[in-house]
């Protein structure tokens, strides 16, 4: 039953990073949009995710539940030493969901709409530069339980260049999926030329950002090149990531956008994949150089049993309505 | 500002926030799905405006629950990391499966709103009531949660460790019942007296008057059953506390000393040095009946509590009073409309009622934070009663103040916004449900 709990945690990861991803990265489209397409977008987008938004930030919470009922310790690691940018992640997503309600439901559309989609543009950027910085804190060995000061202990966990890096690489792939998505959901041309161009922004903002993440591993002594290169299942990912580089590319500009989706998904799935696989069971590196793993925190076997029977459970129920909702408001046409 | 007193705050002002909105949005859909089912059947369109109406309400009120139930799931640990450490795999399994019931709630949201002339009509009221269903079964689980932090089980504590967990038993507690059953009645109670009196006010100011007249039914019968049936629900959880959590009680009541018969205190003023009350109207021995059913039970006073494990008593027993005392009016509100109803006689002349209507807005809310506030306060000094120390659970870093006044102008900027849009929605009525509106999606 533990392999279950750590599949369902691994696909709530995974979910939230392209479904919430994408529904961050909506909002970054909107930020880096010119003033005069904005209200089109904004359009565009709502339409898109208006009806699954909510659902995508579900994701969230069940890899956040999974964590502290299954494995308490990296939960309350995570929550002592990364306080602060949980916090701003926090702050920034009470900020973005309002923000995204608030603006469509005033009744009376005026100023206000002003402040929400300020709100909405700036918060939408921030959360997952946070989310980011903290993914890439757990694994950066940055956090220092025996830390005395409250610098090392509460700041520089979080605040070092590999952790910012891997915070930008992660806005890059969110406005990249976002842009990917968004393609498909509009009829109009221009619109659409719009979001391609946008995709390749992003897509170049990500290699670039990614390259940034590696130049952050060689400074902060992060053997990232080991994690990547030293096995096959993340050398193979990695080849498959890049392979699907340049697929994307190709789709791009053939403005082929079902296929163009599955194939962004997976790159990024592919690019978590190979991040991650070295580490496991490993969770949070520390700073002493040991490790908080998966299997040696994990929570007592009855908790274990059970959580996996609830989440077995729930999946039954929750993904054929699920994919119902996505099925019934894609968009028909194709 | 101490970091512990400021962890406690920013728990109580993020719970505080926390439980209005998931109230509204756990309660509203069921008002929906009323308005809903009398529009398919009937085909009268205001039906159909209400339901749109009420529907964005709802989009609001779940969307800011979501988010500060999201924070709340991260804060229990950013704040209390110590507890969560023993007491996630304890607790946990009503959360993993109230995370599920939030996902359906979220997931038929979003076919409910956006559904409108997209699905099968009936299979749309469906998601509407699945809304409620899941953010009702939502709420009696996370409540077990808290029931559980009342009433530890499904584990032996053993020198300081928690062995043989068992998380099924620990869910199944025996506070989940009493306190889910009454935590259910208050939201539909404070949310039908809130959304009853909204409309009653529209009703007075004459605006609408057809339209205001079939939500202020709606939700006035959900509001008045809710409200009659509280009082009995809260003698169940009375018993209760007293068998299991007597410091508790004794701090609602402010029972200094053991008394054998007790009397029941309504008002007055605690003295928290002296240990005295003064100014309370006395009722011989009805606090050993309503405790334990007999008129000359004893009733544990805190003086048989030790010192260091007592609650804080005054603000438990206001809380208390403010709760009891609202219950009753509201209750009494209740009988006079439900007699009214019988009788077959007219709202429209009765505006006494009406106003009381409106009086009520605020006041079920109001004592459901204050009935929220006795069974917290009244726990401590227990985060896990009996078990662990709400101080022993804070975490290391210093500086939660600032944490803390943060999330008080979070909070506020969000109240004061929520407040604005719903006067703007009940504004703009007559615009958007004149006649016949046609698209306002």
């Amino acid at each position: 039953m533990e392999y279950v709990v750590i599949a369902f945690l691994c696909l709530g990861i995974l979910l939230y990073f392209l479904l919430g991803g994408a529904d961050f990265g909506a909002g970054i489209i909107e930020l880096f949009t010119s003033t005069k397409n904005r209200s089109r977008t904004r359009k565009t987008m709502y339409q898109a995710i208006g009806p699954v938004w909510e659902a995508n930030h579900m994701w969230l919470i069940i890899a956040i539940v999974i964590l502290f009922v299954g494995f308490p310790h990296i939960y309350t690691t995570m929550s002592v030493y990364l306080h602060i940018p949980l916090l701003i992640m926090l702050i920034g997503i009470i900020a973005r969901g309002t923000a995204f309600v608030f603006r469509h439901y005033d009744a009376i559309k005026d100023d206000m709409q002003w402040l929400y989609n300020r709100i909405f543009r700036y918060s939408s950027f921030i959360t997952p530069l946070f989310l980011g910085i903290i993914a890439g804190s757990v694994i950066s060995g940055h956090i220092d339980t025996e830390a005395t000061d409250f610098a090392s202990a509460y700041i520089f966990s979080w605040l070092n260049w590999f952790s910012i890096a891997v915070g930008l690489f992660t806005v890059a792939l969110c406005g990249f999926l976002a842009a990917v998505y968004l393609i498909g959901e509009t009829d109009d041309e221009h619109d659409k030329r719009r979001f391609i161009k946008k995709a390749e922004y992003m897509n170049i903002a990500a290699v670039i950002f990614g390259a940034m993440v590696f130049i952050a591993a060689q400074l902060d002594n992060i053997p990232l090149m080991d994690w990547l290169f030293r096995n096959t299942v993340g050398l193979t990912a990695i080849i498959l990531a890049s392979i699907s580089l340049v697929l994307l590319w190709y789709l791009l500009l053939k403005g082929k956008t079902k296929v163009l989706r599955i194939l962004a998904g997976f790159q990024v799935t592919m690019i978590l994949l190979a991040i991650s696989y070295a580490h496991f069971p490993n969770f949070i590196r520390l700073k002493n150089g040991s490790a908080i793993s998966l299997f040696e925190t994990i929570g007592p076997e009855k908790t274990i049993y059970s959580l996996g029977l609830a989440l077995l459970l729930g999946s039954v129920l929750i993904l054929p309505f699920l994919g119902y909702l996505f099925y019934k408001f894609q968009k028909k046409e194709e | 500002m101490d970091d512990f007193i400021a962890a406690r705050s920013q728990m109580a002002l993020s719970l505080g926030f926390h439980i209005v909105f998931s109230c509204i949005g756990m309660v509203m859909p069921f008002f929906m799905a009323v308005s809903h089912y009398k529009w398919l059947k009937t085909n009268d369109e205001l039906y159909r405006n209400l339901t749109k109406a009420w529907s964005k309400g709802v989009a609001i009120f779940f969307a800011t629950g979501a988010v500060s139930g999201t924070m709340l799931s991260f804060e229990l640990g950013l704040l209390w990391p110590k507890f969560m450490e023993h007491a996630g795999p304890i607790f946990g399994m009503p959360f993993s499966l109230e995370g599920t019931a939030f996902f359906i709630e979220a997931i038929a949201l979003g076919f409910f709103l956006y559904g409108w002339d997209k699905l099968n009509k009936w299979f749309h009221w469906f998601t509407g009531m699945v809304v409620g269903v899941s953010g009702l079964a939502s709420g009696i689980l996370v409540v077990a949660a808290n029931a559980w932090m009342n009433s530890p089980s499904g584990f032996d504590y053993v020198n300081g460790a928690y062995l043989n967990v068992d998380p099924i038993q620990a869910m199944f507690n025996k506070a989940w019942f009493s306190q889910a059953l009454h935590m259910c009645l208050a939201a539909f109670t404070a949310t039908g007296f809130a959304v009853a009196g909204v409309h009653a006010l529209m009703i007075l100011r004459d605006q609408n008057k057809a339209f205001h007249l079939k939500a202020f039914k709606i939700a006035a019968v959900f509001a008045c059953v809710g409200a009659i049936l509280q009082p009995l629900s809260g003698d169940i959880s009375a018993k209760d506390v007293a068998k299991r959590q007597p410091a508790k009680l004794a701090a609602m009541e402010a029972l200094y000393k053991t008394e054998k018969p007790a009397p029941l205190l309504i008002g007055g003023i605690v003295n928290e040095k002296e240990q005295t009350v003064k100014g309370a109207i006395k009722i011989p021995g009805a606090l050993s009946f309503l405790a334990h059913g007999n008129f000359k039970a004893e009733v544990k006073g805190l003086d048989k509590i030790p010192e260091k494990d007592r609650p804080p008593v005054a603000i438990t027993h206001y809380t208390f009073q403010i709760m009891v005392g609202i219950g009753t009016f509201l209750a009494l509100i209740s009988l006079v409309y439900f007699v009214n109803l019988l009788r077959k006689k007219s709202l429209l002349d009765k505006p006494w009622l009406l106003k009381l209507f409106v009086l009520a807005i605020p006041l079920g809310y109001i004592a459901l934070e204050a009935g929220w506030v006795v069974t917290e306060v009244g726990r401590q000094p227990w985060i896990i009663y009996g078990v662990m120390r709400t101080k022993d659970a804070i975490t290391p870093m210093p500086g939660i103040a600032y944490s803390f006044y943060i999330f008080t102008a979070i909070y506020l900027s969000l109240s004061c916004i929520v407040t604005f849009l719903l006067y703007r929605q009940i504004k703009m009525v007559p615009v958007l449900y004149s006649k016949t509106e046609s698209n306002n999606h």
